[in-house]
């Protein structure tokens, strides 16, 4: 299968053979400093550029959200929280949204349709839109809220890492474009490094609760936050504290799944016994009208 | 449902068919996925200035083809310039979104002339716009080059025209631009990339 692939799969959503995964390739993650983010949304403009992606323009929320939402041509979109501080400052907190690419992808164990999201051995989650069935699973599966239906075609889309930029060594596109660099690009021990040294800088700046978000819940994310305030991440736009794949869908599609199956395979079993011992079910015995009459011959 | 035991077989045989293709591995889909193909893996890659602001980034424009005489060129993508000192890749919003500055249909082709009165925009030629230009140019010169001050301090200086130069100008064009209007006794001169 490698000639067919730029990236080595290492999960493939509703398949229990598992994929080849001898190569160890080098695990990438995106770390997004919102302490120096301007909001500038060049990032959006250049996602929406490599894409192939052109949004239809909206309204206006009041404030400076454009567009207001993700969609499924709007991968990663500013979010933008107004706070008020303890000592009645007011701080503007600036969050590009987005997939996180979690190591232990909600949208990918809630998925029923084989390959419709696949997970790279690099990190990156990524949906194969030709195999969607467009249910709506993965967007309940995923802990950050971010996949969308498209009304064009009915099928899921979320933001690719650029999986073919990163395919042949490039970086994403947001991390190019993003002037002020608060979005760099690299293996995830490198950018967790980074992370340490950008922390130390904001504490010395009085941010005693700068942190890096990498939620373990979800087993850490390849893309990764620093927050000024990682304490309260609620505070940049609703950012989950302490996501989990939902238990529905562990419960659905990890215990229940089995024994569903089980069920079926002893129905199935049961009615062969049933046949086998009793046999066909027999016709009435006033019922002797031939049955052909009713079907013209072929 | 009727069916008779012809139809019975029949139904049988087909599923069996092509259940054993399915594993034999002739599935209508292709098992795994690729991610999608690397969009500028055969582009013309040129590289220029963005026209928008006085910072003056470098971008690259990737263009369809490889020049061969019977493709025609398109600009497909536009990114930032990793080589360029000024930006270093990055690109602003607008900066980033170029392309649909190229292919956008208000775009400015070429020069057009408004007379005086009218309210249309006629296209003429780039000789006529620089003929009609200069010939401006000389008669408000005529009109109100200072040569002496009051005073008669000699001063030379023409202060009713400006000059307005781009952003792409490298420190060379910039140069030329400083000679050409200041010979003409020009001082009211700027340039978005601040010459």
């Amino acid at each position: 299968m490698s000639s067919l692939q730029s990236l080595d799969l290492k999960r493939r959503s509703a398949t229990t053979t598992p994929p080849p995964s001898v190569r160890e390739t080098t695990e990438i993650a995106k770390l997004i400093d919102v302490s120096k983010c301007i909001g500038c949304k060049a990032c959006q403009v250049a996602c929406s550029e490599w894409n192939d992606l052109r949004d239809t323009v909206g309204t206006f929320g009041g404030a400076y959200d454009n567009p207001t939402d993700l969609s499924a041509e709007s991968w990663t979109v500013m979010r933008f929280s107004e706070v008020e501080e303890q000592d009645g400052r007011l701080e503007w907190l600036i969050r590009k949204d987005g997939c996180m690419h979690c190591a232990d992808p909600g949208c990918l164990k809630a998925c029923p349709a084989p390959g419709a999201i696949v997970q790279y051995s690099n990190g990156i989650v990524d949906f194969v839109e030709e195999h969607c069935i467009g249910c709506g699973s993965c967007i309940t599966g995923c802990p950050f809220n971010i996949p969308r239906l498209s009304e064009k075609d009915n099928k899921a889309y979320k933001c690719t890492l650029c999986s073919d930029r990163v395919g042949v060594g490039l970086e994403p596109a947001c991390v190019k474009t993003c002037p002020t660099g608060a979005i760099t690009f690299g293996s995830k021990d490198d950018m967790k490094e980074h992370a340490a040294g950008r922390i130390v800088d904001l504490k010395s700046r009085g941010y005693q609760n700068a942190g890096l978000y990498d939620p373990q819940g979800v087993g850490g994310t390849h893309v990764m936050y620093v927050l000024k305030h990682v304490d309260k991440p609620a505070i940049y736009h609703g950012l989950p504290a302490d996501p989990h794949i939902s238990p529905l869908v562990s419960l659905w599609k990890g215990a229940f799944k089995p024994i569903a199956l089980a069920t079926m395979g002893i129905t199935v079993l049961a009615g062969l016994l049933h046949y086998l011992k009793v046999g066909p079910k027999a016709p009435p015995l006033d019922d002797d009208a031939p049955r052909s009459s009713h079907n013209p011959p072929a | 449902m009727d069916m008779d035991r012809r139809h019975f077989f029949r139904a049988c045989a087909g599923g069996l068919g092509a259940s054993s293709l399915g594993l034999l591995g002739f599935s209508p889909q292709p098992v795994l996925a690729e991610a999608r193909s690397f969009k500028l893996a055969r582009t013309t890659e040129t590289r220029n200035t963005c026209p928008y602001c006085s910072v003056g980034c470098g971008v690259l424009m990737y263009s369809l083809g490889d020049g061969a005489k019977n493709a025609h060129a398109e600009i497909i993508h536009i990114e930032g310039d990793p080589d360029h000192p000024v930006n270093r890749g990055t690109l602003c919003p607008k900066g980033a979104g170029l392309l649909g500055f190229v292919h956008s249909a208000n775009r400015l082709k070429y020069p057009e002339y408004r007379a005086p009165g009218t309210n249309t925009w006629k296209r003429i030629s780039w000789h006529d716009a620089i003929d009609k230009v200069a010939q401006l140019m000389k008669a408000d010169r005529d009109a109100n080059f200072v040569a002496r001050t009051a005073d008669g301090k000699t001063v030379n200086r023409w202060l009713t025209t400006g000059f307005l130069a781009a952003s792409a100008a490298p420190n060379e064009a910039g140069y030329l631009t400083n000679k050409v209007a200041r010979s003409l006794g020009m001082l009211v001169l700027d340039n978005q990339a601040r010459i």
